[in-house]
């Protein structure tokens, strides 16, 4: 490989990938190939992160002050409705599925593309459109029901752009289902030659178990938004307690969906970091089926803890108490899940690559966001805690800390596989460690502004809590240098950057046997598999490696 | 005996990819069970609170019509299944009218449905109206919104399904159907979806409180 050139499509002679095949931009707006869709996903939701982004900056400016001297009371509700919206539906739950997962799962089974490569065409298209619907929506007038559309605040009092709103939601829901189906169908039908289940990446586990629950979830909270659209409409009094409806029934349909959602987001992220840590400590992953088992027991379970949003909701409290169990279950397999990395690491001779600290920042993250959850599943706690800043603090930790480090960090594995270049090492590094550096410190201050007492969604508050707000809101700004520095040395390296080869972390999976970037039909041939997953085999062969072994497979 | 099939991206083998077609499309039915089942437990939290009211406000739908309906619907079910089972066969001058038969009864059904509505909305049953004869009484109340909202969600959904089986008809005029006979399969599976809604709405909206 020349490593002179310059420019993405710089071609070598005689030879062609995905990225070559027709550059027109009909040939990418009409591709059916999951490569390129996945680069149009990634375009899409970069987008649309920046514009979450930009909503979050403004809410944590105006926070900066105890006075409401930045915007309008009215103003901030539409700003963090924005924020919430756009991230939740537009960013974290296609996050890593339709770029990554698009990207990866067919290269992973082995497989030549996702089984209904319209379908997954269609998908994007959904997704923009329910973009354009939702976007219109908050920009035009703005939403300032909260990214939860609470009724009765959203069908009786707020203004008509919820309907837009909702409608979009409900659009990108079918975007999200049909994602699920092509992977399900992906995972069962179309892996190659030698790929048992029990072969597969833990990664293709991941999205296996997240389409099982986009599928299952999604359908429920369509009914949820054309229920609201229905009752503005069509004035059908569903949540209307003037005509016998509830508005707590509401909750209880949007939380059967959102409380899955949150593992939607997720379950990807703990299959990008399986993945990043097998490779970089050199080993085996440490129980891989509890990994398995663990991830699907996650999404199965993810859908019976729901009424842990309603504690303080009017809900009975015996109901009450069975969610709070439920919750608790929950956090065992959970807790396999960083008890298994942990065990990878052991012993592992650990490379402190830029996609390993990203990695290594979300088991910190996910861990400390995972343990606050506890208190927040038991009731007497969430009482307290319920609607302050302390559940703001908590889901960010999950949401951003989790899922948003693991998507940099699967981010920075794959670039050299997705675009056949390398990036800047040290540049990647700086910015993996400010990121967890700028999110410790904006939202850690908000678990003690919770705890004091400071409710969500003011955008006033008493001039004693201002030093903890002042620290949040300084994080952000460091946070936001560690998310707009990959732009950067990503953009430097598409244009500039060393020819990667075909598997320059010398990681096991199928994705890294084919070139970089693959041609078009993913593999020249089809492969076979003969080996498990992870075979890591250079470090067990060392000395002092043997009992490893032993330890990753009981008798 | 089934015409060799057209094989399309990603898949190797007919049969694999038949599989693959069937397969997502129950994956597809079971998100719309889901959808339908959140109206469903909508309906019978609603319906367990004031039954008395619901059997009220359903006194007033329209039992014939309703009926009428039932069987149209069921009937084009029994006709599609007999066009894909003809193209599979390669017997298309009996997929042909089974296609046929199935847009005209599915078009018959919605032309039954707007007279149907045009005769609810002339009583004012309709809840957001001035005039609704049930103001006041939430279970009737609940009955006919539930009403509205679930028959226009299936119209819209069957719809959808007479342009899929209107695919099909146009699948046959080109020729290509003996040898795609799967998309026949898929469609007549989600044709069976709206019917089997449609069998379960039928007591819910017309044979309660009689």
């Amino acid at each position: 490989m020349r490593s002179d050139d310059t420019g993405l499509l710089a071609r070598e002679p005689g030879e062609t990938s995905y990225l070559t095949e027709g550059t027109t931009l009909r040939s990418w707006l009409l591709s059916t190939d999951h490569k390129r869709i996945a680069i149009l996903y990634a375009i899409s939701i970069t987008g649309f992160f920046f514009i979450g982004g930009a909503a979050a900056t403004m809410i944590r400016l105006e926070l900066f002050t105890p006075q409401g001297d930045f915007t309008t009371a009215d103003e901030y509700n539409r700003l963090f409705t924005l924020h919430g919206v756009i991230m939740v539906w537009f960013f974290l739950v296609p996050s890593i599925p339709a770029t990554l997962g698009n990207f990866l799962l067919p290269l992973m089974v082995g497989a030549k593309d996702v089984a209904f490569p319209r379908l997954n065409l269609m998908s994007w298209y959904l997704y923009i459109i329910a973009g354009i619907f939702t976007l219109a929506a908050l920009l035009l007038g703005g939403v300032d029901t909260g990214w939860t559309f609470y009724t009765p605040l959203s069908t009786l009092y707020s203004n008509s752009y919820v309907l837009l709103a909702a409608f979009g939601i409900f659009v990108v829901g079918f975007s999200s289902i049909a994602t699920g189906i092509n992977f399900i169908a992906t995972v069962h039908l179309l892996r190659t030659k030698g790929m048992t289940w029990m072969r597969l990446p833990l990664f293709a586990w991941a999205m296996y178990a997240t389409s099982l629950v986009m599928v299952l979830a999604t359908p429920v909270l369509a009914m949820a938004m054309l229920l609201i659209c229905a009752e503005r409409l069509l004035g059908l009094p569903i949540f209307d307690p003037r005509a016998g409806g509830d508005p707590v029934l509401f909750q209880h349909i949007f939380w059967f969906y959102s409380h899955p959602a949150v593992y939607i987001m997720i379950l990807p992220a703990m299959g990008v970091v399986s993945e990043i840590i097998a490779c970089e400590a050199r080993r085996r992953v440490f129980g891989y089926q509890f990994m398995v088992y663990a991830m699907l027991v996650i999404a199965v379970i993810g859908f019976l803890v729901w009424g842990h949003h309603m504690f303080v909701a009017g809900q009975s409290p015996f109901a009450s108490m069975i969610f709070s169990f439920l919750s608790f279950v929950i956090a065992v397999p959970s807790a396999i899940k960083v008890f298994n990395w942990t065990g990878t690491l052991y012993r592992g001779s650990i490379r402190f690559s830029a996609p390993m600290l990203y990695a290594l920042g979300f088991v910190g993250l996910f861990t400390l966001g995972g343990l606050t959850g506890l208190f927040l599943a038991s009731i007497p706690v969430d009482v307290h805690l319920s609607d302050t800043y302390f559940v703001v603090a908590h889901f960010h930790y999950i949401m951003v800390g989790g899922a948003v480090s693991a998507f940099f960090g699967g981010l920075h594995f794959w670039w050299p596989k997705i675009t056949g270049r390398m990036y800047s090492e040290s540049f990647a590094r700086f910015a993996a460690i400010t990121l967890f550096f700028g999110f410790n410190f904006t939202f850690f201050p908000q678990f003690i502004l919770g705890y004091l007492g400071m409710p969500r969604r003011y955008h006033e508050y008493p001039p004693e809590f201002q030093v903890w707000n002042v620290m949040s809101s300084t994080g952000a700004v460091v946070l936001a240098i560690g998310y707009l520095m990959p732009l950067g040395y990503f953009a430097y390296s598409l244009l500039n950057g060393k020819r990667a080869s075909d598997n320059p972390w010398e990681a096991t999976g199928l994705e890294w046997t084919t070139s970089s970037p693959p041609p078009k039909h993913n593999f020249l041939e089809p492969p076979v598999v003969l080996t498990e997953p992870y075979a890591y085999h250079d470090w067990d062969e060392a000395p002092g490696g043997a009992d490893e072994t032993r330890q990753d497979e009981p008798a | 005996m089934s015409a060799t099939p057209i094989l399309v991206e990603p898949f190797e083998e007919a049969e694999r990819q038949r599989e693959a077609m069937v397969f997502g499309l129950w994956l597809f039915l079971a998100t719309e069970i889901l959808f339908f089942g959140g109206f469903f437990f909508l309906y019978a939290v609603a319906r367990m609170q004031d039954p008395v009211g619901f059997a009220r406000g359903a006194a007033h739908a329209n039992l014939l019509l309703g009926t009428v309906n039932t069987i149209l619907l069921m009937t084009s079910s029994a006709t599609l299944t007999i066009a894909e089972r003809a193209a599979r066969d390669g017997w298309m001058r009996a997929a042909r009218w089974g296609i046929v038969f199935t847009l005209v009864l599915g078009t018959a059904f919605l032309v039954v449905k707007g007279f149907e509505y045009r005769e609810d909305l002339a009583e004012h049953l309709f809840p957001a109206a001035p005039d609704f004869p049930f103001t006041g009484e939430t279970g009737a109340t609940r009955f006919w919104s539930f009403y509205w909202f679930i028959t226009l969600v299936h119209a819209i959904h069957l719809t959808i399904g007479l342009g899929c089986v209107a695919r099909l008809l146009w699948l046959e005029r080109r020729g290509t159907l003996a040898r795609r006979w799967m998309v026949a399969e898929v469609t007549t599976l989600y044709w069976h979806l709206v019917d089997i809604v449609w069998l379960l709405l039928w007591p819910l909206l017309y044979l309660v409180g009689r």
